[in-house]
């Protein structure tokens, strides 16, 4: 019988799909529609110290394959989170990543710091949202900024810690490597890729924001080419995402390097998408006679 | 259940004013659920977010959609055949709030008009004023003059009814009614609300670009204030119905 069981750093998932951060809020609408416990995990919508009311709208915009956003990481606050959201997300059975951003290093470590005494699994430091003024991307792009985060954030830190790495830099190979030596015991890849369009009638962007992060099927091919860069950089697993939208897609990036994966936009699309891809994930495997998910990591034989 | 996505059988669709589709969509578990005042998120064939859409009137298999193409999604979903399955997320939204014993007027501007005719079925006596820019978008009236004789239509050129806008006829009969339900453009909204302050309580259904259409992504936000608090909320979720002084409407 195929497994879709993954290991990540000790902790199991049931799938290698976790719902992106961002695109699930803390999975209470979801789970209107199936058991979360079909999923890896759920990667909450960034959270930072204070509550946050994020940008005025529009928010979003449809592109070509894909779509920007700039929502602005609008959220009740950490210790809201903490207090009305994690347990009943936790009891869901399914496992619990805590994306944090911050203005300062300090407000990184100060959150770190309360969610290792909590029940979350995973911190999932967001150092690449593009849509805040302050904070977030200003972190993740350059190899110094992410290795002081990431050794900042790691004292104050007694969970796994993600590091979700920005693709708006010129080597994103380096920043992961600053990011392992530093402390990091997962990559997770990639954020969106600031983007911007423009209504023709108005000559006003369509975002507020002016710009927006893009993501869906049209990043793919992105961050397949990132994830592989990295893979063959570090040592540290890799939760690879970026416009996943199919089975197919999910075994692509597999096989680029990751280890677990990240599925966001396509929810918006359709909702059932990670258990169709969990359904056909379990055949494909049958038929090409894998037992243990894990054997596709990384198995593409580079020309 | 609140919500679900399924597959709906398209059995009618047709264009009713010029780049106004009908549509009558069947599908029993989900139509049954439906609200007056709230929308569903269709699937679009090609494209990676789906579009919300009013619900225009509910039976027990099917739901009444009316649109107006737009854009590239609205324009595939006019080119839909019937007997088409189409993927759809219903019924999504807090819709207009109806008691009993009190005497609603419903207010409509353009392509805000369809989800005031499943609301006003659901009251007594209504009065429904709508409003269009011309004479070849005027929708639903035959519909409306089903459910009441006290319906009155504007145009902005006078092309047809009464040359002006929805608040101008509003404003005439405000001591014959308790209570307002509108959708339409912003300006009307902000200009319906305008009219009904301190005088009688008025619901006002927004728009807004959408994304999940279940209160998760957070990216249809309006600026509101709740209480004494203001806040971003969501209109897929806390709306589309708000209550008109909840509103921040240049924002």
């Amino acid at each position: 019988m195929s497994n879709l069981k993954v290991n990540l750093c000790g902790v199991e998932l049931n799938s290698p799909l976790i719902a992106a951060s961002g695109t699930f809020g803390f999975g209470r609408e979801f789970a209107e529609f199936y058991p979360l416990s079909n999923l890896g995990g759920v990667s909450c919508k960034g959270i930072t110290l204070e509550e946050r009311s994020g940008n005025l709208p529009p928010r979003i915009a449809e592109t070509e394959g894909g779509i920007l956003n700039a929502v602005g990481l609008q959220n009740p606050g950490i210790d809201h989170f903490i207090k009305y959201d994690l347990d009943w997300l936790k009891a869901q059975n399914t496992v619990v990543i805590a994306n944090i951003a911050g203005n300062t290093v300090e407000d990184y470590c100060a959150m770190a710091e309360k969610l290792s005494e909590t029940s979350v699994d995973f911190i999932e430091l967001n150092i690449s949202c593009p849509n805040v003024k302050s904070g977030g991307v200003q972190f993740g792009t350059s190899c110094e900024s992410v290795g002081n985060i990431t050794s900042e954030v790691r004292k104050h830190c007694k969970k796994p810690l993600m590091v979700k790495l920005s693709p708006n830099v010129t080597d994103i190979a380096e920043i992961a490597k600053s990011a392992e030596f530093n402390g990091a015991d997962v990559i997770s890849m990639i954020n969106t890729i600031t983007g911007m369009r423009i209504d023709i009638n108005s000559k006003r962007p369509i975002i507020r924001n002016n710009t927006g992060g893009l993501s869906g099927p049209a990043v793919f091919p992105v961050a397949v080419r990132m994830v592989w860069q990295v893979y063959n950089a570090v040592k540290i697993p890799i939760v690879g995402m970026g416009g996943i939208s199919k089975w197919q897609d999910a075994v692509e990036m597999l096989m680029a390097g990751a280890t677990a994966l990240q599925i966001g936009t396509v929810l918006f699309n359709d909702p059932y998408a990670p258990l169709k891809i969990n359904y056909n994930l379990k055949n494909y495997m049958e038929e090409k006679n894998i037992s243990s998910i894990s054997e596709l990591t990384g198995s593409v034989i580079p020309w | 259940m609140i919500y679900d996505t399924r597959p709906f059988k398209l059995i009618k669709n047709e264009e009713i004013a010029r780049g106004i589709f009908d549509w009558t969509v069947e599908n029993r578990e989900l139509s049954k659920l439906a609200k007056c005042g709230q929308f569903v998120n269709i699937k679009v064939p090609g494209k990676t977010l789906r579009r919300p859409i009013s619900i225009c009137d509910a039976g027990e298999n099917t739901l009444r959609l009316v649109f107006q193409v737009k854009g590239e999604g609205t324009e595939i979903m006019s080119q839909m055949k019937v007997g088409d399955e189409v993927e759809i997320l219903a019924p999504l939204g807090n819709g207009f709030e109806i008691k009993d014993g009190k005497r609603y007027c419903f207010v409509g501007g353009g392509i805000g008009v369809p989800p005031l005719l499943f609301s006003a079925k659901q009251t007594k006596n209504p009065m429904i004023i709508t409003g269009f820019r011309n004479k070849d978008l005027v929708i639903l009236q035959d519909d409306f003059k089903k459910i009441t004789d006290a319906l009155y239509l504007a145009t902005d050129d006078g092309s047809a009814g009464i040359h002006g806008f929805v608040t101008d006829v509003l404003k005439e009969h405000l001591d014959e009614i308790d209570e307002v339900c509108a959708c339409g453009p912003i300006p009307m909204l902000k200009a319906v609300a305008d009219v009904c302050r301190g005088k009688v309580k008025c619901q006002v259904s927004l728009e807004e670009r959408m994304g999940c259409g279940i209160g998760a992504c957070l990216v249809c936000a309006c600026k509101t204030k709740v209480g004494n608090e203001e806040m971003m909320t969501q209109v897929c979720r806390y709306g589309p119905v708000y209550d008109s002084e909840e509103v921040f409407y240049n924002e």
